[in-house]
């Protein structure tokens, strides 16, 4: 892909990135990091990829360890930041 | 399926991303923001498997392989995150950024070794990012995760020349670096990745226990950026987007967290170079403290008009949320006004005692926040403290070098008359002695949280 583009990319997400959290209270911030933590899970996209064109057995190995990692990262971090705002939901009826 | 349609679908699940963060960054939201996440990573996940790549064919190779290491993923990810009981929800969220960032290092690494010669320095260059800074942030988080379940010190840890070998270890690590991008062998990549472990380890033992949030909260922003450097040697557009935008919202939290807790990052991160080791509080233990019986406690309640109770991290662990709200409402039915003082960082991470306090069904209206609570202690009557003490030690205001110094507390020291459940003299996470515990208003009930609560309660419906 051309670079330019790529950077284009980037500096864009920079700052979209920086404006959807820019007003956010401090009670959400725990809720909000762990949020954000899993979406860096979809890494697993990435381990994947390499895993399907390893070619060695050192190459498929440590593939499939950041297949393990990064799904621990993206489904555990989706499902306990569930139950942080399942807990939220409660106490406004 | 063709290249464009796949690149829609990526897209997609970047827009979700977005969505995904903007929810989360309002209450009423959040949890939908949380599930539109989990659908766009679900998506972008699945897609894959549909896709071949230039020179591949479906199904997938290692296909086998692939579809069990996620299930080992799900295996332990899904249990860990249901099982695990809130207080130490703090680190678990430290492990599961830690498992990611050294995910994007191993992408990068095999990516790497597949290319060979043919890597253009560019993706060299982008793969040394990733290998650097995705091995920082997992053993970083994972040095995190044991100071916060306590399977090492919370102090800072300082040695002789600490701040000399820290450098010369970056230094190696740039230089090292600069090896694999010359080199482009596999020896230089792993002595790299090696040094940029202890370079994580390194980085954050000299962090304090209460400044940890601020660290793991930028170790994700790292891991986050690394998703993006991968994406890149990958030729990933949504790899980039991802990763560029939890890097992004990541930096802005970490700055966010910080200011809640009156800190400047570069103190955080770096103060602990230049603290000195504190004093040895010399004769802490022999001082006089005023300690009171559960009816003592009950009496000073029961004539009280505005009671603040201000929760720590100790009320969580003794599971004492239930019985607190049961003397709260025990309280406001003879008529006394009673509020919560919640501390931004009360707990383990900003944000975390709402969690538990919402866990026990406390009404969201009694619970104020700092600046909102502060200006009544001088109209409050009781302050009780439970299981906190950092949060409300005088010591951030009045004394210059230590730890907590800057940090903004509630100020109980204000009310009429404090109380202090504790289990013992113990200084709190940061490790700091407590003046107010020796002030002659605070009087002090030692135990168990919940069972002193609980003594409290049946005291005060007796009266």
């Amino acid at each position: 892909m051309e670079p330019i583009a790529i950077l284009s990319i980037f500096v864009l997400a920079v700052f979209v990135g920086f404006e959807v959290v820019s007003k956010v209270s401090s009670t959400l911030h725990t809720p909000l990091m762990s949020g954000a933590n899993a979406i860096h899970g979809v890494i697993l996209v990435g381990a994947i990829i390499v895993a399907d064109h390893s070619k060695t057995n050192l190459e498929l190995g440590l593939a499939v360890a950041a297949i393990i990692l990064a799904t621990i990262n993206m489904v555990g971090g989706f499902v306990v930041t569930d139950r942080m705002l399942e807990m939220f939901k409660g106490k406004k009826k | 399926m063709s290249r464009t349609l796949y690149d829609l679908i990526g897209l997609a699940a970047g827009v979700a991303f977005i969505l995904a963060l903007k929810g989360l960054s309002h209450p009423k939201t959040a949890r939908r923001g949380n599930l539109i996440g989990a659908f766009g990573a679900t998506l972008a996940t699945l897609v894959v498997f549909f896709y071949a790549a230039p020179n591949s064919t479906l199904p997938l190779n290692n296909l086998g392989w692939i579809l069990g290491a996620i299930a080992v993923g799900l295996a332990v990810g899904v249990p860990a995150a249901r099982k695990v009981q809130m207080t130490q929800m703090p680190q678990l969220v430290a492990l599961f950024n830690g498992v990611g960032g050294g995910a994007a290092a191993l992408v990068a690494i095999v990516e790497y070794l597949n290319l060979g010669n043919n890597a253009g320095t560019a993706k060299v260059i982008f793969t040394v990012f990733t290998v650097i800074v995705g091995c920082v942030s997992f053993s970083g988080s994972i040095i995190t995760f044991m100071k916060l379940q306590e399977l090492m010190t919370t102090r800072p840890v300082i040695f002789p020349a600490g701040r000399f070998i820290i450098a010369a270890t970056l230094v190696s690590v740039i230089g090292v670096g600069g090896w694999v991008v010359s080199a482009k062998g596999t020896t230089p990549l792993l002595v790299l990745a090696g040094l940029s472990l202890l370079f994580g380890v390194l980085f954050v033992l000299p962090v304090g226990g209460a400044d940890v949030p601020i660290v793991i909260s930028l170790l994700n922003a790292f891991t986050g950026l690394t998703v993006a450097a991968s994406g890149y040697v990958l030729d990933s557009v949504l790899l980039i987007i991802a990763g560029t935008l939890v890097g992004a919202s990541g930096t802005i939290l970490t700055r966010l967290m910080a200011e809640a807790m009156g800190r400047s990052l570069f103190g955080t991160l770096f103060g602990a170079f230049t603290a000195k080791p504190q004093a040895a509080s010399d004769s802490a233990e022999e001082r006089p403290v005023r300690s009171g019986s559960p009816d003592d406690v009950a009496i000073l309640l029961n004539y009280a008009r505005r009671v603040v109770i201000v929760p720590g991290f100790g009320l969580a662990v003794a599971q004492a949320q239930h019985t607190v709200r049961e003397l709260a409402d025990l309280m406001i039915a003879k008529g006394i006004d009673v509020a919560y003082g919640i501390h931004p960082v009360a707990g383990r991470m900003p944000g975390h005692m709402n969690v538990l306090l919402a866990e026990a069904n406390v009404p969201y209206d009694q619970l104020e926040e700092m600046d909102e609570i502060n200006p009544t202690f001088s109209q409050t009557d009781v302050a009780i403290v439970i299981g906190a003490n950092d949060v409300v030690n005088p010591a951030a205001e009045n004394t210059p070098g230590c730890p907590i110094y800057g940090m903004p507390i509630l100020q109980v020291s204000n009310a009429a008359n404090v109380i202090f459940l504790k289990r013992s003299m113990r200084p709190g996470f940061a490790g700091i002695e407590n003046e107010l515990l020796y002030d002659p208003k605070t009087m002090l009930l030692f135990g168990d949280a919940k069972a002193s609560l609980t003594k409290v309660v049946s005291a005060l419906k007796a009266l």
